[in-house]
């Protein structure tokens, strides 16, 4: 097999599990069978995945010995759109490169074992309603593989709506709950809102270039031929990656969006669909690396993102809520990899952030489904019922917060290091205050949950082996993840991400290290004193931080703000749109209904029924034309 | 010559028309309309006598045998209107009136 038919084999597994269903109203409700299915399908993605990466890593290995390093990236396409030309007007197709390749295998992996963890978080859901949850599930694992292999910014905006639409479904998963509902409305328009900035940057781009087409794109940017605005078009298409990667100020649906199941938040709201941006950006990279303004604008973005979702994380109950601005915080950690250069440490930051917080999800997922709360204050001690688990969120939360043998420390000293290197003082010092901030949230949650000295009610267990499982998994890569800061089997990870030979992940200044750990281990120690000992009071903290606490507690005020320019600028156009309708539209439609009555009532009067009326008009008529025919002809 | 026939008919075909739309009672209006039909048919005879050749009499002798019928028509469609409304005064005959 070639590299894109492992890469439509990937495709065709979730897209057949999702047809399947899609099509087949009794297996669907059939639950469990419907489950079976969508784990089928998912598998085979995965193995194919799987074989793809491994491949294209020794292959780039083997490549690299030989001191060479041959482009690995190959496009196959269909005509789709056809128009006058040589060329398609669009294409439908796989485009096979080391960065598609390794985003297939996280989406396949995660996807499959949130599907695996589901089959249990899931248990007592009725029939039907899993068999939709797991139609939703093979519909969006299709459709996020199509979005990572899409060689065109057209079936890459397709599969971008297809999430995006998955989501929606998703988040509305419980859909008797109002707020769940409100929130998948949210999400959509919110997200929506940065799509239209993308499809504009896409349609203007190919008015610009004729082609949608990557390879032709980075071909033409490659050898100096850059379109006028692209400033502008690359900005448009950026402000989509806002949207979807919850950057600021399009941030406040993520939070919200954990009204869905907490599988679901773990697949598509933190390791998967909200990547997709961070992704946008990192496949679309050689464009947005010949505008460094823009690069500029995603750094700095990416940096206050990350700075600001930490500073809200923290006054937070809602354990979900905790992870969400998490993410919120970690995708702004990638931009910002992504704006300083350093491409090779955001991928890598994007993939092992995918273990490790889908592993804290499904972890307080665990967590929830025993103590049936979200509300941290409400748990507590939980480490001795449910070992397992604290075990396996701990791991996770060293893992997020950077502490040294764990995964997330190499990618997050590997982001700073290249913000520091490229001399973007200002967001490195609201990424390396986010280190701290990130350790103590995260702490926080640890401490309030599983220690502390209150105890949950009722009583607490491990979930099953078929949720444990995952788990397990998760935690052994989120250790494991830590060998891709060096030379594994041959290469570094920017080697294999097509860097030049000796690409490594910048190091920074000696003093890089310590001080970022540093900051984590304070970030730790605080947590653990104002949370498990209580010789700092956390009302203290709060009271010196001032009005700042009540003011985060609202989000800053963004929901509100945004909510009330929605309202007004809705309202505003409801009441134009009503005048217009009801005095314009309805007027002239009144006015014509009224002349047609009126005329009819006149003109019936003709109608006498008597014949010879009807003669004399006849007569009359025809002595009218002779005249005038007398006259004229 | 022509033009005597021609101004007898026209003569002829204004008076069946006054006719027709002047008189009140049905049987009076099929008899106009008997000389409007009668007007055409001089004419049809003064063209062919004058030059336009025998299509003129065949025509005639086809209207006149039509002519026949279509009185046969009219007065028994006249004859079933007496018997249902007890009139055939055209004025009282307007159930078509808008």
């Amino acid at each position: 097999m070639t590299e894109p038919e492992l890469a439509l084999l990937v495709l065709a597994g979730p897209f057949g599990a999702a047809l399947l269903l899609g099509c087949c109203p009794p297996l669907r409700r059939a639950g469990r069978v419907a489950a079976v299915v969508s784990l089928a399908g998912v598998g085979v993605a995965l193995v194919a995945a799987l074989r793809l990466v491994s491949w294209l890593w020794l292959a780039g290995a083997q490549a690299l010995a030989q001191g060479g390093g041959p482009t690995r990236e190959v496009a196959v396409t269909l005509p789709w759109l056809l128009q006058a030309g040589p060329a398609p007007l669009a294409t439908v197709g796989v485009y096979v490169d080391p960065l598609a390749a390794a985003m297939a295998a996280l989406v396949a992996l995660v996807a499959g074992l949130v599907q695996l963890y589901s089959l249990g978080y899931l248990a007592d859901e009725p029939p039907a309603a899993l068999g939709r949850y797991y139609l939703y599930q093979s519909l969006f694992a299709f459709a996020m593989l199509g979005l990572v292999f899409a060689p065109n910014f057209l079936q890459l905006f397709v599969f971008w709506e297809l999430v995006g639409l998955c989501s929606y479904l998703l988040i509305g998963f419980y859909y008797q709950r109002p707020a769940a509902a409100r929130a998948a409305v949210k999400a959509f328009w919110v997200t929506k809102l940065g799509d239209v900035g993308f499809l504009l940057g896409i349609v203007l781009l190919w008015g610009a270039t004729g082609t949608f087409e990557f390879d032709t794109l980075f071909r033409a940017v490659g050898s100096g031929t850059v379109p006028v605005n692209l400033a502008l078009y690359m900005a448009l298409i950026y402000l989509g990656a806002v949207g979807k990667s919850a950057q600021f100020p399009l941030h406040v649906w993520l939070p919200d969006a954990m009204e869905g199941p907490t599988p679901v938040s773990a697949l598509i709201h933190a390791a998967t669909m909200v990547t997709a941006g961070v992704f946008l950006v990192a496949r679309a990279y050689p464009l947005f690396a010949a505008v460094p303004t823009i690069l500029g604008v995603i750094v700095w973005v990416g940096a206050f993102t990350a700075f600001l979702a930490a500073t809200l994380a923290v006054g937070q109950r809602d354990i979900k809520r905790v992870l969400a601005y998490s993410t919120v915080s970690q995708l702004g950690y990638m931009m910002a990899a992504l704006g300083a250069g350093t491409l090779g440490a955001g991928v890598l930051h994007l993939l092992l952030h995918g273990f490790f917080k889908a592993l804290l999800f499904l972890a307080a997922g665990a967590v929830i489904h025993a103590v049936h709360t979200n509300d941290m204050w409400a748990m507590g001690r939980l480490a001795r019922a449910m070992p397992k688990t604290a075990l396996v969120f701990v791991v996770g939360t060293l893992a997020l917060a950077g502490v040294p043998p764990f995964s997330g420390f190499v990618s997050k000293e590997a982001i700073l290091a290249g913000v520091w290197e490229a001399g973007l003082r200002g967001p490195f010092v609201l990424l390396a205050a986010t280190v701290f901030l990130t350790a103590f949230y995260m702490f926080r949650a640890v401490f309030a949950t599983f220690f502390g000295r209150r105890t949950a009610g009722g009583h607490p267990h491990d979930p099953p082996a078929v949720m444990m499982s995952p788990l397990w998994l998760l935690a052994m890569l989120s250790v494991a993840g830590v060998a891709l800061g060096g030379a594994v089997l041959g290469q570094t990870f920017p080697e294999y991400l097509g860097g030049a030979r000796g690409a490594a992940l910048p190091h920074g200044p000696g003093w890089l290290t310590p001080v970022s750990v540093g900051l984590a281990l304070a970030g730790l120690v605080l947590a653990w004193l104002v949370y498990q000992r209580e010789a700092v009071s956390a009302d203290a903290l709060v009271r010196a931080l001032g009005p700042l606490p009540a003011w985060a507690a609202q989000g800053y005020g963004l929901d509100a703000l945004y909510t009330a320019l929605y309202r007004g600028a809705v309202l505003a156009l409801g009441r134009l749109v009503g005048w217009i309708d009801r005095y314009l539209v309805d007027g002239v439609v009144n006015v014509a209904s009224a002349a047609t009555l009126r005329a009819g009532a006149e003109l019936r009067r003709l109608q006498t029924g008597r014949a010879q009326d009807y003669l004399y008009g006849v007569t009359a008529g025809l002595l009218l034309i002779l005249v005038f025919w007398r006259l004229w002809a | 010559m022509l033009q005597a026939y021609l101004l007898l008919a026209a003569a002829m075909f204004a008076i069946g028309l006054f006719g027709v739309l002047t008189r009140r009672n049905a049987v009076g209006i099929l008899l106009g309309l008997e000389l409007m039909l009668n007007a055409v048919n001089i004419n049809l005879v003064a063209f062919a006598r004058f030059g336009a050749g025998v299509g003129g009499w065949v025509l005639t002798l086809f209207t006149i045998a039509i002519t026949v019928t279509e009185v046969a028509v009219g007065l028994a469609i006249v004859i079933v209107i007496f018997r249902v409304r007890r009139t055939v005064d055209a004025d009282h005959l307007h159930l078509l009136r808008g």
